[in-house]
């Protein structure tokens, strides 16, 4: 059975695109808009990962759903998919002790990432 | 050479006297900089003492474990956000949660690293926080030295330049890869979508120029007699269009002339905002009242819409640069977050007064005094 993939982005065409990428390595895509979309999801619904924007209706929207989604699903893998390095300098590495006790998420990817290597980090994830 | 100082806030005398060795001989310098910055390192043992330390001689940068045996770090961190205090904060932590992490931010903590943490994770660190601080006195120089330079502005906006552009690259780049089929009608929608973020990002760049042409902060040079109402009725036409496409009906209550030395350019940019923003955020079969009157030597405009009204706690932030109030309701409706600022700007410009009064699910009205 093919896995599926929930996208949380509040950018609508980001997310389209996306979702064709994902569906295209073979998975199943469901996608919301919002943190909040995304929650309400996640209640009756266990994805088999889950790749989200950090910024949406708030600034650390990604952090707080991550969050939720390990304390409720604590194997599902959650990738924060953000564009701040680029625009802030700040940069966040979930691999990184420092960040891995509170950013809950299992890899931090920047937006522009190849498809390619997406492809390569999504089966990591899930043991492909 | 310029010398940051740096106090360092832990229990353990290992850690400070390691923080002091990393950094004796380190230095910062990157080649925007005019100069190196190196280090000075002041140790605290406790929250108290460290704050009696920062009151003796304010340092730059505090390296805050947030394990300590009596005040904890994130009440220092509060103590200095509480004065205002321009120091730059980085936790030091174990026990960092999601909690602490996200108040620790609120607070005002610039980073986060590890315990025990590596000489370069130190260094790195202190190399993205020079560069903050270098930036930021940067920017108060050019401030001081009445340059216009608004850093935060300029990267917001970049970010509101890219998201678009990256949205229609990706689109070329699913037609390039095929990605949706080989025939041109398997793409209508991706087309459609790029050339509304091509829209949406024009809209921008107007609201921009409108932007520039009351940047400069001074009294318009263009000033007349203009006839409000005038004025008033060709933004009304000018947005006659976009009101049919949705529905919504427009009625003007005026004065037949209603005369004011003001500039007309940036009238229209007012009224545009206005009228354009209370069809935009109207309902289907919705309407616009638009009155202008004269009062006790007053001028008084009010444009009142039926639509989705705005609650309380976004008031605050509607007038800013950028801000767009994101809910269900707005998600779908494009703008740049400019248009409100742009019309405040020139009403204060023009020493008048708007504010607003709103009812969510019934309606917005945004009412404009101007002196006579």
């Amino acid at each position: 059975m093919k896995k599926t993939i929930l996208v949380v982005d509040d950018d609508i065409d980001y997310l389209f695109q996306i979702k064709v990428k994902i569906q295209q390595f073979g998975f199943e895509v469901i996608t919301a808009e919002s943190q909040r979309e995304g929650e309400k999801i996640l209640e009756t619904f266990r994805p088999d990962l889950v790749l989200c924007d950090l910024m949406m209706e708030r600034e650390d929207s990604g952090f707080i759903l991550s969050y939720k989604i390990k304390k409720k699903y604590p194997d599902v893998p959650v990738i924060l998919a953000t564009a701040v390095t680029a625009e802030t300098g700040i940069s966040f590495n979930a691999n990184q002790n420092s960040s891995k006790s509170w950013i809950k998420a299992d890899l931090i990817l920047d937006k522009g990432i190849r498809s390619d290597q997406l492809e390569k980090e999504i089966k990591k994830l899930l043991k492909m | 050479m310029a010398t940051l100082k740096l106090l360092v806030v832990d229990d353990e005398p290992g850690i400070r006297s390691g923080v002091e060795r990393i950094v004796r001989n380190f230095k910062v310098d990157y080649p925007f900089m005019d100069d190196a910055y190196d280090f000075e390192v002041t140790e605290a043992a406790s929250g108290e003492e460290a704050i009696e330390l920062i009151e003796k001689d304010m340092p730059d940068i505090a390296l805050l474990d947030n394990k300590l045996p009596g005040m904890q770090g994130v009440e220092v961190l509060e103590y200095i956000r509480n004065n205002n205090y321009e120091i730059i904060v980085v936790m030091i932590t174990s026990y960092a949660s999601l909690e602490l992490a996200v108040k620790a931010t609120h607070d005002g903590a610039i980073d986060f690293i590890p315990k025990p943490f590596t000489p370069q994770e130190l260094k790195s660190s202190l190399e993205n926080i020079t560069k903050q601080i270098f930036l930021k006195r940067m920017a108060r120089r050019m401030k001081d030295e009445g340059k216009q330079v608004r850093f935060q502005f300029l990267s917001v906006l970049s970010h509101e330049l890219k998201a678009p552009l990256n949205a229609v690259e990706g689109y070329l780049n699913m037609i390039k890869e095929r990605q949706l089929g080989n025939t041109l009608d398997d793409y209508n929608e991706v087309v459609e979508r790029s050339i509304k973020r091509l829209q949406s990002m024009r809209n921008l760049i107007l609201d921009l120029l409108d932007l520039t042409k009351i940047e400069s902060g001074k009294p318009s040079q263009k000033k007349q007699n203009i006839n409000l109402t005038d004025i008033i009725r060709s933004s009304i036409d000018t947005n006659m269009p976009f009101a049919i496409q949705k529905e919504v009906e427009i009625s003007l209550s005026a004065p037949e002339t209603v005369i004011r030395f003001l500039d007309p350019e940036e009238f229209e940019i007012v009224f545009n905002n206005l009228i354009s923003n209370a069809i935009k955020y109207n309902k289907p079969e919705g309407k616009v009242n638009i009155i202008l009157e004269e009062t006790q030597g007053k001028t008084l405009i009010s444009v009142e819409d039926t639509g989705i009204g705005i609650e309380s706690e976004d008031m605050n932030d509607l007038f800013r640069d950028f801000v767009r109030i994101k809910n269900d309701k707005t998600r779908h409706i494009s703008g740049s977050g400019l248009g409100l600022s742009i019309v405040k700007k020139i009403i204060e410009l023009n020493k008048g007064e708007i504010i607003v009064e709103s009812i969510p699910g019934r309606g917005s009205k945004f009412i404009i005094q101007l002196p006579s």
